[in-house]
């Protein structure tokens, strides 16, 4: 009998790495397909494990959209400031003229444009579908209002307030005000809407890795037998554990796939009236959907959820097994 | 060759188990192919058993793999190229009989030929050592010779063969060794002594 080296090659270190990187890869595409083929083997149940997935990665990465559009529409308003002047009732519209001249020359400020009396009242009449309403009052209740634009076209927050500072100090104006009050409420609400997504995101994403290493583990006892009888010729806990790890990647990337459909359909039911809404307002707006990175970043952060999930089970479950 | 023999309890399948590394001994010292076992880690477990092949009463194939991909396992575990593992899986299973069922399902097939299955599967890897744990307690004395006989010939060939089984009958016919076990402690020795376990 020729003396086995054959089987002790393996813990002889004089076995060449190419040779045992060769073995190692082809094991690793031996897991790769097995892992597809059985998901394929059970069709109806894996695709509804990946449909869960595919709904879990779907709710956040759909929220996301949503504020990715708001904040794309908000871009738009948030970049001009504007302050409103009201000047007090009894300034005359010579006086306001005079007043609107002087500020433009003041440091700082662009343009000013004079709204008078008359002006506004007629603006008020023709906008707010009022107009019956204000022909029962004796005498114009609108002030005149000076409106002034500073030089920077963006909107800096703290030279916008020395303006406004500067402005309310001097007699003939009763109040003034920036009109980005209401953007800033505005983003305020999305930023709290934000940490909400990432807050969801975060659960979701808890759900994902429980349903995926609950499969994995099912996956496991379900392949008990065979588990002990590869443990029995020597393989080793790699060797194991690397068939559920490739299915909790195929999870992942179905999963992703499955969101991404989702996306897909749900914006293009969106894009209409989103067009209609936009009309109203005359934009030109249309739906931004998922860019190129950020549908990587689904199937990505699908994959990953998947492999940790399994990875976790597999930690779990796959020692318990020993053969008796 | 050597059986081990003794009545249910007597200690065969755990002499079998502590060869295999599948419980570890507390007293003593098992030396298996000039390895001493209390000296294999949990992580060289693994790399050790390659060097086993394994029947059992129950056969334990995989009902969901065929013929081929039942023997083969030992191969793709141990890493084998494709070509490698078709030449050794056809060559097993040409000795034990099957060749022409290599693409069927385990549970087709008849009890022997199953456990013949088993048999390819445990020399397919070319193994020092074969534990066979009962191998032919499901079948008919016909059946069970005809395995013995199968044994024999890898015996021949070079394997260390080291079968537990409660048919004296048997064994007693096939002139080996045997080692009978009481509560776990050898009771007899029996046979032939020029066979070097």
């Amino acid at each position: 009998m020729k003396p086995v080296r054959s089987q002790t090659a393996e813990y002889d270190s004089k076995e060449n790495f190419q040779s045992l990187f060769e073995s190692w890869s082809l094991q690793h595409l031996q897991a790769f397909f097995f892992s597809l083929g059985q998901l394929c083997k059970n069709p109806v149940a894996s695709f509804l494990t990946a449909a869960v997935i595919g709904i879990s990665l779907a709710l956040p990465a759909g929220f996301f959209i949503i504020l990715e559009n708001t904040r794309y529409i908000t871009a738009g308003w948030e970049g001009s400031v504007e302050i409103t002047a009201f000047l007090k009732m009894d300034v005359d519209d010579a006086t306001a003229k005079k007043l609107a001249g002087k500020i433009s020359e003041m440091p700082g400020i662009g343009k000013v444009e004079l709204v008078t009396r008359e002006q506004a009242l007629e603006e008020y009449r023709q906008l707010s579908g009022f107009a019956k309403a204000l022909e029962a009052l004796d005498e114009n209740p609108l002030p005149s209002l000076l409106l002034i634009k500073p030089t920077h076209e963006e909107f800096v927050e703290k030279s916008a307030g020395e303006i406004l500072n500067k402005l309310k100090v001097i007699p003939e104006i009763e109040y003034a005000q920036y009109d980005q009050q209401w953007v800033k409420r505005l983003n305020a609400i999305i930023d709290i809407v934000k940490r909400i997504v990432v807050i969801l995101a975060v659960f979701l994403g808890l759900a994902v890795l429980i349903i995926i290493g609950n499969t994995i583990r099912m996956l496991i006892y379900h392949r008990r037998s065979e588990i002990e009888v590869a443990k029995l010729f020597g393989a080793t806990d790699g060797f194991i554990q690397r068939p559920f790890l490739y299915s909790g990647f195929w999870y992942g990337i179905f999963g992703g796939l499955i969101a991404w459909v989702l996306i897909t359909i749900s914006l293009l039911l969106l894009q209409a009236p989103a067009k209609g809404l936009a009309q109203l307002y005359a934009s030109d707006f249309s739906l931004i959907g998922l860019s190129l990175k950020e549908t990587l970043l689904l199937f990505l952060s699908g994959v990953l959820l998947g492999l940790i999930g399994s990875w976790i089970s597999v930690q779990r479950h796959l020692r318990a097994i020993e053969p008796a | 060759m050597a059986f081990v023999t003794g009545r249910s309890g007597a200690g065969k399948s755990t002499l079998l188990r502590l060869i295999a590394l599948i419980e570890r001994h507390t007293r003593g010292q098992i030396i298996v192919n000039g390895q001493n076992l209390e000296r294999v880690r949990r992580k060289r477990v693994a790399l050790f058993r390659r060097n086993i092949g394994f029947m059992f009463q129950d056969h334990r194939l995989l009902n969901d793999r065929t013929v081929y991909d039942n023997v083969a396992l030992p191969l793709v575990i141990a890493g084998y190229r494709h070509q490698e593992v078709r030449k050794r899986v056809q060559a097993a299973l040409d000795k034990v009989g099957l060749l022409s069922k290599q693409n069927s399902l385990p549970i087709t097939l008849s009890g022997g030929e199953q456990q013949r299955v088993g048999i390819a599967r445990a020399v397919v890897h070319r193994p020092t050592l074969l534990l066979a744990d009962e191998p032919t307690g499901n079948l008919d004395p016909a059946l069970s010779w005809e395995i013995m006989k199968l044994f024999e010939q890898f015996n021949q060939v070079g394997v260390t063969i080291l079968i537990a089984s409660h048919d004296l009958e048997m064994i007693k016919r096939m002139r080996k060794r045997i080692i009978t076990l009481r509560e776990g402690r050898t009771l007899t020795h029996l046979g032939d002594h020029h066979e070097k376990k």
